[in-house]
């Protein structure tokens, strides 16, 4: 087995909170100097940068997993993986069928661009990608598992937008491949308070919006090589593959 | 006053009776925050929300409030009627957005 530091949950300057400074470049150049060895690309309800970093991170020696953070209908925010092109188009093309569409305001709300490799802008998303998708949060973890992906509630323990905030409880029948706490709280208080989390493999990322977040918080995966196969395993804590602290 | 009478002073659309013809209601409740309702939303209190999610069903009958009142149209899909019918709880609804109705459910109640 090989451990592998990762931080899954970073955001571009697609989504309207991301710093301007974090385009796919930038991101992979800091991840490269902290020493991590997977990241994801996170941004709100689209994976518009998911390509070109993954491409960029190859360069550096890191493998940049497929995913975007969505928000359910009940504005629970999640986060997705995948593993290939294809599971990354079919989901693009599902979350654009469920869109609320609501016209950005960037004063307000803040740019949503796709950049090249040199930065320049290719396109600019002209909906609000704020919005719940038009999914309950069971609907949005059966369209992702039904396209091979990875379901995690993400920062499960904010006082906004966490599951538990959103839907004061876990529900039943949700299928969460993982659960993410924040990086404000410990695998400890997050299970002390809420105990049901114990039968769930904890992770912990940086949800970074600016430059100087990006590792902030991470773990280390224990798997045999950086395959999604092998960290969906590592997720679950099957065949000796685990997720641990850092 | 019992949820009955509420739902016809204010012609409520009802997707499940529960305990409606008995059931005293001592106020209201409005937030879109279940961990919200959870901390303090009192016994006997209607909730108005436009979440439609089942754990709402479940929330409602842990604090055992009067009834659930969706706003603005939103309909239950069969689960949750199902789950409220099996708590009991009336499921309400109204096309009637949270302001509106919040009002004239605050202002019959001041009547008595």
């Amino acid at each position: 087995m090989n451990i592998y530091w990762a931080d899954l949950h970073i955001h571009t300057v697609l989504s309207p909170c991301g710093d301007l400074e974090m385009s796919p470049g930038n991101i992979v150049e800091k991840a490269a100097a902290m020493g991590l060895d997977i990241i994801a690309v996170t941004d709100h309800n689209h994976t518009g940068h998911a390509r070109l970093t993954r491409e960029l991170g190859a360069r550096k020696g890191i493998w940049v997993v497929y995913g975007a953070e969505i928000n359910t209908r009940e504005e629970v925010h999640c986060l997705t993986f995948f593993d290939t092109d294809e599971q990354l188009n079919a989901f693009q093309l599902e979350m654009e069928r469920n869109f609320v569409k609501i016209p950005n305001d960037s004063s307000l709300f803040g740019c949503q661009v796709i950049v090249d490799e040199q930065e320049h802008i290719v396109e600019e998303v002209s909906h609000s990608l704020y919005p719940g998708l038009n999914w309950v949060i069971e609907e949005a973890a059966g369209v992702v598992h039904d396209l091979g992906g990875l379901f995690v509630p993400a920062h499960v323990d904010r006082p906004m937008n966490g599951l538990y905030s959103q839907l004061g409880f876990f529900p039943d029948d949700l299928e969460a491949d993982a659960v993410e706490i924040s990086r404000h709280t410990s695998r400890e208080a997050a299970e002390k308070e809420h105990p049901e989390l114990k039968q769930y493999m904890l992770i912990q990322n940086s949800d970074a919006h600016f430059m100087d977040d990006i590792g902030r918080a991470g773990n280390r995966y224990m798997m045999k090589s950086r395959k999604f196969s092998e960290s969906r395993m590592a997720l679950k804590g099957e065949q000796g593959r685990s997720v641990l602290e850092i | 006053m019992t949820t009955e009478q509420i739902v016809k002073a204010l012609g409520l659309k009802v997707y499940t009776t529960g305990d409606m013809t008995t059931r005293e209601v001592t106020g209201g409740y409005v937030s879109d925050l279940l961990s919200d309702v959870m901390g303090h939303a009192k016994e006997g209190e209607v909730w108005i929300t436009l979440q439609s999610h089942a754990n709402v069903v479940a929330i409602a009958s842990l604090k055992e409030l009067a009834a659930i009142l969706l706003v603005k149209g939103v309909e239950p899909d069969k689960a949750v009627r199902e789950k409220a019918e099996e708590e009991g709880i009336p499921l309400l609804g109204t096309v009637e957005d949270t302001f509106i109705i919040t009002g004239r459910l605050f202002q019959l109640m001041s009547k008595k």
